[in-house]
């Protein structure tokens, strides 16, 4: 084992990420996260579109988020105030794509050589022979991709992604499409290689199968933001019901419970869960009593200085805001009113109300903006 | 037959072919990946040739060659004579009027390399010349015989700049087209016949590789009449 190896072993995956990216026909994608990937394999799961691939990108150097940092272990790969931005070639970080990116008009020994220009040929010849067999495709040295079949591929990409002793894995879907017994059988050999190295490992997915049969850790991400973190179970078990309104693009999820229905408006009070407010909410199928969710997109929340009058919202809740956050040409206010409340502000509206944290603030809500969400 | 004319025909667009070739890759390399908001200025220049008339473009390279011209007095200066009406004057010109049918199929195959391939070659630790050299060249081989294959068959074909670049001089800037138009001029078709079969069989030959490529790599990468 060369020192090289004795520095990859301690070293720990942290990315900061802040992007905002506009698209057509729809709302700008924004990605907030903030992760740490220990040594071992962690899986990202999230729906598609939920912004994973995006991340991978952002840490290998192929894109650049707005703000944020980026470290492997001691080394700094980006970081936006410090105005670092080490490009992919010199990050040292392994990138298994979707479509795998085998090349397709060299030989499989060809493309695992590939990353290792500069080598004597001795050790390059030693290097790709070790990997090929530790990924068992060393019968298939001479093959080109379009000959080789899916799994013996996969394992190939592997091989070349590893062969340059990197510091990081990345992995985007790369099983797709094997059956599980072929992936068990890969993942294992990527297990007994890690071993030794114990190298970070991010591992994307958007199949629950994957997330069973892999996990050791699990971040599930939706709308550009990790959801929740934790083992398999924790992650996947967790209340339907809460992944499906975060998953629809509800920022507020608060828990309530029903105080009265006033049918004839088509409306009823819920209170607030660990707060003294009170909220109007549409009529559903509910009793005094029963506990409910409340789901609030944060850009349907009104915020005012004073306590307002006259108003047609039936909702208006006082609070404080405790964190503003700029994120592109959004921020991101956090109010507590008792329970917390996440505001999407403009940043004219930031500046013309002279909002700051500790501002006291009036929350305006419409009874129909607050979507009921059963427990 | 004037094997004269045959030849200078030949050494013309062997020439141009070369230069093209060489001086196509990285301008090809930069129009197909560079995201300069002005590049489609370029790219009109490139392709400028294929809707103007060769006595336009010929008529402007004789000027700018001319004794009183900024490429005449450059060549004049380095050189002791001028450049209107001699071999490489002819090359020159040759080399501006087949530009978009040398870059524009290396842009094609260029872009239709998967960028994936390009960012797999980055993480792996080469920079863009090698990945370049290594895979988008590689990937591109049919785009470039294709590039080479076209400007090669039209160099050989071309009048209009020609006539107006290189005039009519045996053995320097007659070429193929220019002694059949003679010919044809003196009434002397037989001859006429003899060398126009000549460039036939030559364009036939030609565009049977072009096809042949495309039907290899099973898919159109660039033909003149589809960009005209």
């Amino acid at each position: 084992m060369d020192t090289v190896d004795g520095e990859i072993n301690r070293a720990v995956l942290t990315a900061r990420l802040k992007m905002e990216r506009l698209r057509p026909d729809s709302p700008p994608f924004l990605l907030d996260i903030s992760i740490e990937v220990p040594p071992g394999i962690t899986i990202l799961f999230g729906p598609s579109g939920a912004g994973k691939s995006t991340v991978l990108d952002c840490i290998a150097g192929l894109a650049r988020p707005d703000q944020g940092r980026i470290a492997a272990g001691e080394e700094v790969l980006f970081d936006s105030h410090a105005g670092i931005n080490s490009p992919p070639q010199a990050r040292r970080i392994a990138y298994v794509f979707q479509t795998l990116a085998l090349f397709p008009h060299m030989s499989a020994e060809e493309n695992v050589a590939y990353g290792l220009d500069g080598l004597p040929h001795q050790e390059r010849s030693a290097r790709v022979e070790e990997i090929l067999e530790a990924f068992r495709v060393d019968k298939l040295r001479a093959r080109k991709p379009p000959e080789i079949s899916g799994g013996e591929r996969q394992r190939i990409a592997l091989a070349r992604s590893l062969v340059t002793r990197p510091r990081v894995l990345l992995l985007d879907e790369p099983l797709t499409g094997l059956d599980a017994e072929l992936k068990a059988a890969i993942v294992d050999d990527l297990r007994a290689w890690n071993a030794a190295r114990r190298i970070p490992i991010l591992y994307v997915t958007h199949t629950r199968e994957e997330v069973d049969a892999l996990g050791e850790r699990v971040m599930a991400m939706d709308h550009g933001r990790v959801v929740s973190e934790g083992t398999p179970i924790e992650v996947l078990e967790a209340p339907r019901r809460k992944r499906l309104a975060q998953a629809a693009g509800f920022e507020n999820l608060l828990s309530a419970t029903v105080v009265d229905l006033r049918e004839a408006d088509g409306v009823m009070r819920v209170h607030l869960n660990g707060s003294l407010s009170e909220l109007e909410v549409p009529l559903g199928y509910a009793a005094a009593g029963d506990r409910v969710r409340v789901a609030i997109r944060a850009g349907d929340i009104l915020l005012a200085t004073m306590p307002p009058q006259g108003l047609s919202a039936r909702n208006v809740i006082e609070g404080r805001i405790v964190r503003m956050e700029t994120c592109g040409t959004l921020v991101r206010a956090r109010v507590d009113c008792g329970v917390e409340f996440i505001v999407h502000l403009t940043p004219g509206a930031v500046r013309s109300l002279e909002l700051a944290e500790r501002c006291r603030v009036w929350l305006v809500l419409k009874t129909h903006s607050c979507h009921l969400v059963e427990e | 037959m004037n094997m004269d004319a045959l030849l200078l025909s030949l050494r013309l667009a062997l020439c141009v072919s070369v230069i093209l070739l060489a001086g196509g890759l990285p301008l090809a390399y930069w129009l197909a990946f560079s995201n300069w908001h002005g590049k489609f200025l370029l790219e009109t220049i490139v392709a400028m040739p294929l809707v103007l008339p060769p006595t336009v473009l010929g008529f402007y390279v004789l000027i700018a060659m001319g004794p009183h011209g900024p490429l005449g007095k450059l060549w004049q200066m380095f050189f002791g004579h001028g450049l209107a009406f001699t071999f490489e004057g002819l090359v020159l010109a040759s080399v501006l009027y087949s530009l978009p049918f040398a870059v524009q199929p290396l842009i094609a195959s260029f872009e239709s390399v998967d960028r994936t391939l390009l960012d797999a070659s980055a993480v792996l630790g080469a920079g863009r010349l090698r990945t370049f050299w290594r895979v988008i060249l590689p990937l591109s081989i049919p785009g470039v015989v294709i590039a080479v294959v076209l400007s090669f068959a039209h160099t050989m074909g071309e009048f209009g700049v020609v006539l107006m670049v290189g005039g009519n001089l045996a053995g320097v800037t007659r070429t193929v087209s220019i002694d059949i138009y003679d010919h044809v001029q003196s009434l002397e078709y037989a001859e006429a016949n003899r060398m126009a079969l000549v460039l036939l069989a030559i364009s036939f030959a030609v565009l049977s590789v072009v096809y042949a490529v495309h039907r290899r790599v099973g898919r159109r990468l660039w033909t003149p009449w589809t960009a005209k």
